[in-house]
């Protein structure tokens, strides 16, 4: 069916209306029950489309299809929790359901008409089962407004989306407002690049609008690609039409007719909804040739990236998008001046575009009612690392990483102590205790070294070390990099040369200098985004954390007993009870001993795989510094030696 | 015959010249630079703006016009925006009106120089025993920025040296990945052969799959030598194996040297380039020992015959049309590869220092009654290509390998100072005789359009007997290094075409395969043609800045006042040609001329060490050293 006009759209939205409602919490007298299976990536990952047949096939089996609908829905965040269910009216919350709990809550929940207690959200604190989705912590702390049809509606049906007033500002802006009026409402609102860098989005639409050469492009960037950061995904995975509509609004604006969305192949359900979700905007007249039956024809093509993190970088993209190998070019001239095939391009990233629709919807005065003086609206986050709720949250822009790490993420599990947070991904900066309180957005994170970046969040603990972190993101970004520009293809590499010395012992404290200078010369040099923020967790924790830099330098210890060349496992003689089981764990045959002995570990043979520490009963395997094990070799005091007079002399 | 002098010869308008009208006039604009006001043309580049105003900016990945990609980072220079001093690559920021520029701050110094330190830290420095040592212009950075010591150690490139086949050698281990080849080999000669692969510090840029240049559709054409800053790409040197046949005493070696030789190997002496040294060169050549001094300019009148009888056969007899000049081998690789379809077009002749070889080796052996097999023939060449064109197996119609050993202008030049000869005290010698007679058209042959020209004099006196005015070309649409003229040959009237540089040559024969009529076409593979080959000299210290395009113009020019100067002009006036028909050839196209003078040509595909079809579509491994093994 071709939609033509607002009132077709009207007339989709009270078809639908009833169900969405009843998700809300709302009655509709329908009699109706409604299961959600979450089917974004993580949900996916453990099982949840099992669930979802094995739903069907169960409802089927009790003659439950007339009653009770079972659909797709996008993520709730709640990763950690996964897979989730949620069966409406009610709003409850189901976490963790395996296919096989599918027989038992068919059976209490909508035989019986009772709660599967077991399956429910358990809060932390209190142990208390919480079975309404709106009574959980993790969801009544967050503000959904980019993610309000996540969890809500069937991603993979258009019509639902349309019910939640979708289409609906496209059909306005294109019908009733010109472009002028709709960038105006941007620029407005306040919105700014949720790409990392937070250039003003209604700057960039009347910057491109403004080009007076055609054909002009409109780009998506939904090439997610820091470690740990899955916000675009969620996103494209639980309201693609949310951004195609954005698009839509955008190349109205901006006067464009043709639109790509550049998301990589390592994203096959998001993939896989963007074709669907594409599909039937063109089936419904929503893409293509005069939409809603005006002279205006848009329509949108997916690329697919092979996953090279540089890909994210707007010029890299677009050489991408034009087939050529993905590297950055200097900038001017600007992808609004110069974008894909040479011509015109709007580029903005899968979250940006997001916020737009419902800006438009409820205007830039409502709008700009969220965040702080300088970053408006709400961001979404990616919580990984050591924290309890890992998952995708949202938040107004102001909101402290206190709030988001202890209150909506849990806190550290096992009692750790918290010591760091990673924002912005390899880009970003580790920020420590300390700036906890501070409101967050792109200004006050640049104040302290990091970036806001995509909105990807890791959580450190008092477990990890900071040096191999600065060093693993090194890796990471050496790896990544296009290879284009000095700094960034030799200059990395030999920053990455200097933390492993350092990891592994050889370090020096003139390193620390080195590392310091080189940092802020690749940070100064480099051509693009990548290379000028690769050094972040470098400088980042040079200056938070350097004392325990100096640990590795000076002292040959790793603090965190993480760096493998800087400590050893030694046997607490106390403890042992020479029950022998860590030696027939030792796969490389390090350990020794007789009954009623304790056991020893020769550091040469040792590699350090933990097995032993795994099997031992009594926890009588302890990380030492390796310097400690070598004072105590040449003394041959200590247990841990490997050679034979040593061991004579014991 | 004197080296001749010219303060400012004569204008000669041909069609071979490079940059048509070059003097436009620009928009002006000020900007500050080092608290300089000055004015710069609209549309500059800060470096280029810079320069202009006497600011020279060092840099690596820069070649004007043709890579501005700020990849090096070397250029970087602080610009003030919005009250901010931002570091930007001035080879890729444009300058403005009232843009404030400082090119040698303490912090533009400090990071420009770590960047060289980086870019040292993965080099292979073996300075002393470069073949680019002194003319090297990362050595040249690294001096000027007075670095000392290398603050950042580490892992550096042990890749193995591509030297296997005939013509270039690839030495990974000194690249640093400026791109100037890729931008060169794809943007000005259209054939793409290199390109990045990998990521990270294991990027390299190479020829895909990181194949040997020789199995891949590389026209072997050097440019990308000429474009390197340092040694990661040179020609394959065969000096000492010259130096070996020259101490043979049973081997009479004979050498020859190609037209535009005599105007470039003067810059490697410190001479100004488009200075003309053919005196010396000849003299040199006598001091290094070679038993006869002879000129390629001689064979390259033979094949004006040669080639305008075949473009008169070709009219007469209604064959194949256009008629496509064959001289530049690297146009002709280029040729096989991209346009196979096309091959019947071209001129059978073979190049001037191939007919050359066959002719020594059969006309001049029997008149001096000497063995051919004891005879060597040595061609100094501005070029790579005729490296591998020497090494073709249908190079050899003669039973004997037509040409022993090409070397390049450099090459030369390096025997020359390994022999101890002191160049600028020598005296102007004379090319021996007969071989080393050439008329003015002869000497044309190595620019672009000289040929075309060179051939249609020839042809428009064998038909009207009457000599030719002066042709006069029209850019074609724009791309200057493409004309088109009109000729009148036997009441009809002939569309003559020009192409230099093989990015040209594409356009024009895709006019062609889109249906446009030409009938006699010249197409050089190097841009200006082989006053720009990939064996000219190379300018990699700090006193050229520009690179060794912008001095094509001037050889050019250099061989223009060649011709000009000389008495004999028409290549079908020069005596020794008559005298070799008349003793050895019979009449141009005669069967003596097509077995010696004339060849064939491969088609070779577009990806020719792949076999896409074959079995599990695996490398075929056709290595060049297979068909033909190089000693």
């Amino acid at each position: 069916m071709k939609i033509e006009n607002i009132g077709d759209l009207k007339a989709l939205k009270e078809k639908h209306y009833p169900l969405i409602k009843q998700r809300l919490g709302h009655r509709n007298g329908l009699g109706l029950t409604q299961i959600m299976v979450c089917s974004g990536s993580s949900c996916v990952s453990t099982e949840s489309q099992a669930i979802l047949r094995e739903l069907e096939r169960e409802l089927d089996e009790h003659g439950l299809n007339e009653n009770v609908r079972v659909m797709k829905t996008g993520c709730l965040g709640f990763c950690q929790h996964g897979p989730v269910v949620m069966v409406h009216p009610g709003e409850i919350f189901y976490c963790r359901v395996k296919p096989e709990d599918v027989k038992e809550l068919v059976q209490t929940h909508l035989l019986e008409g009772r709660l599967v207690e077991r399956m429910l959200y358990q809060e932390d604190l209190t142990g208390k089962r919480i079975p309404s989705i709106n009574d959980i912590h993790f969801f009544k702390a967050q503000e959904r407004i980019v993610l309000q049809n996540c969890g809500v509606i069937n991603p993979e049906d258009i019509e639902e989306y349309i019910a939640r007033d979708g289409y609906h500002t496209l059909a306005d802006a294109i019908l009733n407002k010109r472009p002028g009026e709709i960038i105006d409402i941007i620029s407005k609102s306040g919105l700014r690049g949720r790409g990392g860098a937070g250039f003003p989005t209604g700057k960039k639409w009347e910057m491109t609008a403004a080009q007076d050469v055609t054909p002009k492009y409109v780009v998506c960037n939904a090439d997610e690609g820091d470690p740990g950061a899955f916000m675009d995904r969620s996103i494209l995975e639980g309201d693609p039409h949310s951004v195609l509509e954005a698009m839509a609004i955008a190349a109205y604006c901006i006067g464009a007719n043709q639109g790509y969305i550049y998301v990589r192949a390592e994203y096959p359900v998001a993939v896989e909804r963007l074709e669907i979700a594409i599909g039937q905007a063109r089936e419904t007249g929503l893409l293509g040739k005069g939409l809603l039956g005006t002279l205006f024809n848009f329509d949108i093509e997916l690329r697919l990236g092979a996953g090279a993190f540089v890909c994210g970088e707007e010029t890299a993209l677009l050489h991408s998008i034009m087939g050529a190998r993905g590297e950055p070019r200097p900038r001017p001239p600007y992808p609004a001046q110069e974008g894909v095939w040479g011509k015109p391009t709007l580029i903005n990233n899968v979250e940006t575009y997001a916020n737009i629709p419902i800006i438009l919807r409820r205007g830039w005065e409502w709008y700009q009612g969220y965040g702080t003086a300088t970053t408006k609206g709400t961001k979404v986050f990616s919580l990984a690392g050591k924290i309890k709720n890992t998952g995708l949250i949202e938040v107004p822009m102001g909101t402290s990483l206190r709030t988001i790490v202890f209150d909506i993420g849990g806190g550290i599990p096992g009692g750790k102590k918290f010591k760091a947070i990673q924002t912005g991904g390899p880009s970003g900066g580790c920020i420590p205790e300390k700036f906890l309180d501070r409101p967050i957005d792109y200004e006050s994170l640049k104040e302290i070294g990091s970036i806001m970046g995509s909105g990807g969040m890791i959580v450190i603990s008092e477990d990890n070390c900071m040096v191999d972190l600065a060093r693993f993101y090194l890796e990471f970004t050496q790896d990544e990099s296009c290879g284009r520009c000095t700094p960034c293809r030799v200059g990395t590499k030999r920053l990455l040369e200097i933390l492993k010395r350092i990891t592994e012992g050889h370090g020096e404290m003139e390193d620390l200098d080195i590392l310091e200078r080189l940092s802020l010369d690749i940070r100064d040099a480099s051509l693009c985004g990548l290379g000028q923020t690769a050094p972040n967790p470098v400088l980042s924790t040079l200056s938070y954390f350097r004392d325990e830099y100096i640990a590795h330098v000076r002292n040959k210890t790793c603090p965190a007993g993480v760096c493998k060349g800087l400590f050893s496992y030694q046997v607490d003689e106390e403890k042992c009870i020479a029950c022998g089981l860590c030696a027939k764990a030792c796969a490389a045959g390090a350990i020794s001993g007789a009954p009623k002995q304790p056991y020893r570990i020769d550091p040469a043979k040792c590699v350090k795989c933990a097995a032993c520490v795994a099997k031992c009963p009594k926890e009588a395997i302890v990380k030492g510094s390796d310097k400690e094990a070598k004072i105590n070799e040449n003394a041959g005091i200590f247990s841990g030696t490997g050679s034979q007079e040593s061991r004579a002399a014991l | 015959m004197k080296t001749p002098e010219f303060s400012a010869g004569p204008v000669v308008r041909r069609a071979g010249q490079l940059y048509d009208n070059p003097e436009k006039k620009a928009e002006k604009i000020r900007l500050t630079i080092d608290g300089r006001e000055i004015e710069a043309d609209k549309g500059m580049n800060v470096l280029e703006a810079a320069h202009a105003a006497g600011i020279e900016i060092p840099s690596l990945c820069y070649l004007r016009h043709i890579n501005e990609i700020g990849s090096c980072r070397v250029c970087l220079v602080e610009v003030e925006i919005k009250g901010a001093r931002v570091l930007q690559a001035s080879c890729a920021f444009p300058a403005t009106e009232g843009l404030v520029v400082h090119t040698s701050s303490a912090r533009v110094r400090r990071v420009r120089k770590t960047m060289v330190e980086l870019l040292l830290s993965d080099h292979h420095r073996e300075c002393t025993t470069c073949i680019r040592n002194l003319n090297c212009e990362l050595q040249n950075i690294a001096d000027n920025l007075g670095i000392r010591n290398i603050k950042y150690t580490g892992e550096m490139k042990q890749l193995p040296i591509h030297n296997k086949n005939s013509f270039i050698v690839r030495d990974y281990n000194k690249c640093i990945k400026c791109r100037r080849c890729e931008a060169i080999c794809s943007k000005v000669q259209e054939v793409n052969v290199y390109s990045a692969i990998n990521r990270g510090y294991d990027t390299v840029i190479a020829p895909a799959f990181m194949q040997d240049l020789s199995q891949v559709a590389c026209i072997t054409c050097g440019q990308c030598v000429i474009a390197c800053p340092t040694a990661s790409l040179t020609e394959k040197e065969c000096i000492d194996s010259v130096w070996e046949a020259l101490e043979d005493p049973d081997k009479y070696v004979i050498v020859q040297t190609a037209p535009s030789i005599q105007v470039t190997l003067g810059e490697l002496f410190g001479y100004e380039v488009g200075t003309v040294v053919t005196g010396k060169l000849v003299a040199a050549l006598r001091r290094l020992g070679f038993y006869k001094v002879f000129s390629t300019d001689f064979t390259a009148d033979l094949t004006i015959m040669e080639e305008a009888h075949e473009l008169l056969e070709r009219l007469e007899r209604g064959y194949k049309l256009p008629l496509l000049s064959s001289c530049s081998p690297g146009w002709v690789k280029f040729a096989e590869h991209f346009y196979p379809e096309y091959l019947e077009n071209l001129s059978t002749c073979k190049s001037p220092h191939e007919m050359f070889g066959a002719l020594t080796k059969t006309y001049f052996a029997g008149k001096q009654g000497l063995d051919p097999e004891k005879i060597v023939v040595v061609a100094i060449m501005p070029c790579t290509a005729k490296k591998f064109e020497a090494s073709r197996p249908e190079m050899g119609t003669s039973k004997f390998k037509d040409v022993d050993w090409v070397i390049t202008t450099r090459e030369l030049a390096r025997m020359i100072r390994q022999a101890g000869i002191n160049f600028r005290d020598l005296p102007d010698e004379d090319y021996d005789t007969p071989m080393g007679i050439a008329s003015g058209a002869g000497a044309i042959f190595g620019s672009t359009g000289g040929v075309i020209e060179a051939a249609v004099r020839t042809a428009y006196y064998l038909t009207s007997g009457r000599e030719m005015d002066v042709l006069d070309y029209e850019e074609l649409r724009g791309f200057s290094g493409l004309k088109e003229a009109w000729v009148e040959l036997k009441g009809r009237r002939i569309k003559v075409a020009i192409a230099h540089g093989t990015g040209n040559a594409r356009k024009l024969m895709d006019r062609l395969r889109a249906g446009e009529q030409f009938d006699y076409a010249e197409i050089m593979a190097c841009p200006g043609g082989c006053v720009g080959g990939g064996g000219q000299p190379i300018f990699g210290t700090r006193e050229h800045k520009e690179i060794s395009l912008d001095y094509r113009h001037n050889r050019a020019d250099a061989l223009d006042r060649i011709d000009y100067s000389k008495k004999l002009r028409r290549a079908h006036e020069n005596p020794a040609v008559k005298k070799i028909y008349e003793e050895f050839l019979g009449r141009p196209l005669s069967d003596m001329s097509k077995k010696l003078l004339h060849t064939y040509f491969t088609p070779r595909g577009e990806s020719p060490g792949f076999d896409f079809g074959g079995e599990k579509g695996r490398f075929a491994g056709h290595v060049e050293e297979n068909l033909h093994p190089v000693t």
